[in-house]
């Protein structure tokens, strides 16, 4: 086991000590919660992962970073960054695949554009936002986030 | 009870859906055998990757879920501002407690207690993008380097277009009040 997955089963562990020290009732629904989410969200996982074993024995690298690498330049990351916006990914599912891009040839820049506006733009979940905050405000925040995701990208992608 | 159907009917067609995928995969690693060894151990490898974290992913999303209650959210987060508020946001908005569809109605109980226009779009973007349980899955999958830099741009840029877009709509409605002012007179 890797120290990161340690690291991540001992922070469980200790948020359920202080959990059932302040509340037994409660700790039981949360681990409730737990469980659904677990057995609704192990499909996706499965399915992303039989993808990513696909993905990597059936496109060369040099197609992937063709693509979304670094020579692909800013139309590549518009694109990726655009696709990321329209997808409706769980963004727990959207790291293994994009450590898999990353790992065959895709560009730090792309990958981090893909996840940002994954999670930042939802054109699924636009309507409601849309519906409840309003026009103005819901257009606004998507269409920055865009733009912050886009030099989020870049920037990761010299530093990186 | 068609509310308890309905997630249900969800979770059997994503199970359907896996074994689709499934078939699928295994006809076309029939048709080219040679891929079979790569395939199956990239997935395999991930496969490990994801079992030894997602239970405990899982433990910490239902637990902040049932103790963060909205009404705690609502009442730390209508009053504060500046830079408190902003951290105070960014926090609330990490804090693993539902899909993005529940903080809407959330944003709309913040406006009416009086929290900053800054504040609630901060808080709406953090919890889109920085959910605790999501940044221990890219820790896991894309390294401390990657998750850091990442969490740490997200954080500063949506701070900035938060206090933009509450300076843009600031702006707008006072040239419209402006304008109706002129017109009552």
């Amino acid at each position: 086991m890797s120290t990161t997955a340690i690291f991540i089963n001992l922070f469980a562990l200790g948020c359920l000590v202080l959990a059932l020290v302040k509340d037994k009732g409660k700790t039981k629904q949360s681990l409730g919660v737990a469980v659904k989410s677990f057995i609704r969200i192990l499909p996706t996982v499965f399915i992303i992962i039989v993808i990513i074993g696909l993905l990597m024995a059936f496109v060369p690298p040099d197609q992937i970073s063709r693509f979304i690498g670094e020579q692909a330049g800013f139309g590549g990351l518009l694109a990726i960054a655009g696709l990321g916006a329209v997808l409706y990914i769980p963004a727990i599912i959207s790291f293994p695949l994009a450590a898999s891009l990353l790992q065959s040839g895709a560009g730090v820049a792309s990958v981090a554009a893909f996840i940002t506006t994954l999670t930042m733009i939802g054109v699924v979940t636009l309507p409601l936002e849309i519906k409840e905050l309003g026009k103005k405000m819901a257009f606004l925040r998507n269409g920055l986030s865009f733009i912050i995701a886009i030099v989020i990208a870049l920037i990761m992608g010299v530093i990186l | 009870m068609p509310d308890k159907n309905k997630p249900r009917q969800e979770v059997i067609r994503g199970y359907v859906l896996f074994a689709v995928t499934l078939i699928a995969a295994a006809i076309i690693l029939w048709i080219f055998p040679t891929k079979i060894t790569v395939a199956t151990t990239t997935a395999w490898n991930y496969f490990l990757e994801m079992v030894m974290i997602l239970p405990a992913v899982m433990v910490i999303m239902g637990l902040f879920s049932v103790f963060v209650s909205k009404e705690l959210v609502v009442k730390y987060l209508g009053k504060t501002s500046g830079i408190k508020g902003i951290l105070l946001a960014v926090f609330f908005g990490a804090l693993p407690t539902g899909p993005l569809y529940i903080a809407f109605p959330l944003a709309v109980a913040l406006r009416s207690k009086g929290a900053s226009v800054s504040n609630i779009v901060i808080f709406l973007s953090a919890w889109a993008c920085i959910k605790l349980p999501q940044e221990l899955v890219e820790l896991q999958f894309l390294g401390i380097k990657f998750m850091a830099a990442r969490l740490a741009l997200t954080i500063l840029f949506v701070a900035i277009m938060g206090i933009f877009i509450e300076k843009l709509i600031e702006w707008t409605d006072k040239k419209r009040i402006g304008v109706s002012q002129e017109l009552g007179k």
